[in-house]
C-alpha cells in the first residue's frame, strides 16, 4: 500500500530520436510504489516515446531505465510479466467478444485456460462489462472500449501500470467513470504512470506530476507544488475599447510580465492565488480606470497556463511545432 | 481485485510456451476470419466462382488432349487461390499493427514467434478450409483424384505448404507496408504475373519462348505440377508430366527455399518493426 518508498520507476538520461527529430533529449524520473505518477504534456511532449521505451516496446538510443529492478532492454523478457499497458496504442481486438479479448490476453500471460477463463469473468465484472462480455468490442461504445483496455492491462495482475492517456477522446461521463476505477485500482496499490494532455485530469489522479515538453522534463512535484507556482486559478478579462489595453493591464496586474494579453482581443488572462477576491479587486480597479469589462471570469488552469507559467510559450503553439515533425517521424517509424 | 501478491507468472519461453502462444495467437486470427464479412465473399463465394468461371467459360475453349480440363484446371486452381490467399497474412498483420494489436502482443510475456507462426498457420487453416471447398465443387462439376486417395492427400499438402511458405512472404510485406492499402497493392504486383505465367491455368507450351523461360522455372507452376501429377495419376504423362516423385521433390525444394529465405526477413522485419 501507500507509504512504501521502494523505487519502481527509474529514468536516467533517456535519449531517443527518431531520424533527426529528437524525442527524448535527456531524461529523468522516479516513481515509488503505490503511486501515481502523472506524465503531463502536450502532443508531440514524448510521452509515448517515454512510454513506449518503459513498457519494452521501444529501445533508448541511450541512458538507463529500469522498471521493478528490471532493465527495460537487458531484462525485457521478465519484465513484461510483471507490467500491464493501455492507451490507444495497446488496443483491444474489435471482432473478439469483451470476453474472448481478456482470455487471449491471459493465455498470453501464460495463465492456465481456466484460470486465464476465471480472471476474464472477473475483470469484466471489475468495470462493468460482465452483460457486455459476450458482445464482439466493434459493438462497444468508446468509453467501453478504453475499460476493455484497461480491464486487458490488468488481467496479468501486473505490479505497475502503464495508462496512456486513457481518457483522450472520451466524454465527459465515460471520463469520470474510468478515472473512478483508475483510482480504486490505486488504493489496491497498483504503481501507475499515466500519461495525459489535461491538467485536470493529472490533478485527479496523479500525486506526483513530471511536466515534460520538447522531450525533457521541464517541471515535477506534486499538484499542489505546481499549482503554487501557477497560482491556484486564472482570471480572464475581455475589454470593450481595445485602445484601452496599456490602462487596463496596469489596473489587472502589478508587473506585466505576469499577465498573458492578447491585444486585438482585449484579452489579459492572469494566474491568481485568492480567486474571489482578486476578481472583486480587479473589476473595482478597472472600474475606477474607466474601463468598461466585456466578460471576466474565474476558471481552473488549463495546461495551456501551465506551460504559459513555465516556458512563457503557450502549450499550443510548443505541440504545433514539435507535432509537425515527431508525428511525422512516429507514424512513419510505427508502420 | 484484491491486493494479493500474485505470483509472477511463468517467464521462460520454453518450447511449450512458443507453442501454445502460437496456438492461442492462431485461434485469435481463426475466430477473426470466420466473423470477417469479408471473408464469407473473398473464401467461399469467389473461390466457388472462380472454379464455375474457369470450367464453364475457359473449359470448352481450352482443349487438353489426353485429360478432361476439369481434372487438369482443379491442381491449377487451388495453388491459385492458395497463392492469392496469402494475401491476407499481410493484410492482418498490416492491420494489426495499425490498430496497436502488435504492441498489445509485444508488452505481454509471449513468445516473440507467437504473432507471425499464429498469423501464417490461421490462414493456412483458412487455405485448408478454402481448398477443401473449391474441391468439393469440382467434385460436383466431374474432377476426380485419378492417383487415388494417398496421392490426393499428398497433393493436397503440398499445396498447403506452398501456402504456409507464401504466408511468410507476405507477412514480410504486411510488417513492411504497415498499413492494409499498401499491403493489398504490393502483394498483388507481383502474384499476378507469378499465377497466371505458370501452369495453373494453361500448359506453359502454348506461352511466347521468353515467357515459357519464365513459366518454367518458377515456384507456381513448380507446386501446381506436382499437384498436377499426384491428382491426374496415371494419366500424367498425357499432359508431359512423367516423373511425380521428381516434381514433388522439386516443389517442396521451392517451398523449403522460400521458408529459409522468408522466415528469416520476416522475423528480422517483425523485430524492427516498432
Amino acid at each position: 500500500m501507500r507509504g512504501s518508498t521502494q523505487t519502481v520507476i527509474e529514468v536516467e538520461n533517456v535519449r531517443r530520436s527518431f531520424g533527426e527529430v529528437v524525442a527524448l533529449d535527456g531524461v529523468d524520473l522516479r516513481a515509488a510504489q503505490g503511486r501515481v505518477l502523472g506524465l503531463l504534456g502536450p502532443n508531440g511532449a514524448g510521452k509515448t516515446t517515454l512510454v513506449r521505451i518503459l513498457t519494452t516496446l521501444l529501445r533508448p538510443d541511450s541512458g538507463s531505465a529500469r522498471v521493478l529492478g528490471h532493465d527495460v532492454v537487458a531484462d525485457a523478457g521478465p519484465l513484461r510479466s510483471r507490467i500491464g499497458l493501455a492507451g490507444p496504442y495497446a488496443a483491444v481486438d474489435e471482432m473478439l467478444t469483451g470476453f474472448e479479448n481478456l482470455e487471449l490476453v491471459g493465455r498470453l500471460y501464460h495463465l492456465s485456460r481456466d484460470e486465464a477463463r476465471r480472471r476474464a469473468g472477473e475483470t469484466l465484472e471489475r468495470f462493468d462489462l460482465s452483460e457486455a462480455g459476450n458482445r464482439p468490442a466493434k459493438t462497444y461504445s468508446g468509453g467501453m472500449r478504453r475499460r476493455l483496455d484497461l480491464a486487458a492491462s490488468l488481467v496479468g495482475k501486473p505490479q505497475v501500470l502503464f495508462l496512456d492517456e486513457p481518457t483522450t477522446g472520451l466524454d465527459i461521463r465515460s471520463r469520470l467513470a474510468l478515472w473512478e476505477m483508475i483510482e480504486e485500482l490505486v488504493r489496491d496499490g497498483t504503481t501507475l504512470l499515466l500519461t495525459t494532455q489535461y491538467l485536470e485530469e493529472a490533478d485527479q489522479l496523479a500525486d506526483h506530476i513530471v511536466v515534460i515538453d520538447r522531450g525533457s522534463v521541464i517541471a515535477s512535484g506534486t499538484s499542489e507544488a505546481l499549482k503554487t507556482q501557477l497560482g491556484a486559478d486564472v482570471l480572464d478579462v475581455h475589454i470593450d475599447d481595445v485602445g484601452q489595453m496599456d490602462d487596463a493591464i496596469a489596473a489587472v496586474v502589478k508587473n506585466r510580465d505576469e499577465a498573458h494579453v492578447d491585444p486585438q482581443m482585449g484579452h489579459i488572462s492572469v494566474p491568481v492565488r485568492d480567486g474571489s477576491a482578486a476578481l472583486v479587486n480587479v473589476v473595482r480597479r478597472l472600474d475606477d480606470a474607466g474601463i468598461a469589462i466585456k466578460d471576466i471570469a474565474l476558471r481552473r488552469p488549463t495546461l495551456d497556463d501551465v506551460f504559459l507559467a513555465l516556458t512563457g510559450e503557450s502549450a499550443e503553439d510548443v505541440a504545433t511545432d514539435v507535432v509537425a515533425n515527431v508525428g511525422r517521424r512516429r507514424s512513419r517509424a510505427r508502420s | 481485485m484484491t491486493a494479493e501478491t500474485a505470483t509472477p507468472p511463468a517467464v521462460a519461453p520454453g518450447f511449450t510456451w512458443v507453442v501454445r502462444d502460437a496456438l492461442a495467437v492462431t485461434k485469435r486470427n481463426v475466430l477473426r476470419n470466420i466473423r470477417n464479412p469479408q471473408f464469407v465473399v473473398f473464401s467461399t463465394i469467389q473461390p466457388i466462382m472462380f472454379v464455375l468461371l474457369f470450367a464453364f467459360v475457359f473449359g470448352g475453349a481450352i482443349a487438353i488432349p489426353g485429360v478432361e480440363y476439369l481434372d487438369f484446371l482443379i491442381p491449377g486452381i487451388i495453388v491459385q487461390t492458395t497463392v492469392f490467399g496469402a494475401t491476407n497474412t499481410a493484410i492482418g498483420l498490416a492491420e494489426d499493427l495499425g490498430r496497436g494489436m502488435i504492441d498489445r502482443f509485444r508488452s505481454l510475456p509471449m513468445a516473440r514467434s507467437a504473432v507471425l507462426a499464429g498469423r501464417t498457420l490461421a490462414d493456412t487453416a483458412r487455405n485448408l478450409f478454402v481448398v477443401t471447398l473449391m474441391i468439393g465443387v469440382g467434385y460436383l462439376l466431374g474432377f476426380r483424384f485419378r492417383g487415388g486417395i494417398v496421392a490426393a492427400l499428398t497433393g493436397i499438402l503440398v499445396v498447403l505448404l506452398f501456402g504456409y511458405a507464401f504466408s511468410w512472404i507476405f507477412a514480410f510485406v504486411g510488417l513492411k507496408a504497415g498499413d492494409v492499402e499498401t499491403a493489398q497493392a504490393a502483394g498483388f504486383v507481383w502474384v499476378f504475373p507469378l499465377v497466371f505465367a505458370s501452369s495453373a491455368f494453361v500448359p506453359t507450351q502454348t506461352m511466347p519462348g521468353w515467357l515459357q523461360a519464365f513459366a518454367q522455372n518458377q515456384p507456381v507452376t513448380a507446386v501446381v505440377d506436382a499437384a498436377r501429377a499426384l491428382t491426374l495419376g496415371p494419366l500424367a504423362p498425357a499432359v508431359g508430366l512423367d516423373n511425380t516423385a521428381e516434381l514433388v521433390l522439386k516443389a517442396l525444394g521451392w517451398v523449403a527455399l522460400v521458408l529459409v529465405v522468408a522466415i528469416p526477413v520476416g522475423v528480422r522485419q517483425y523485430r524492427k518493426t516498432i
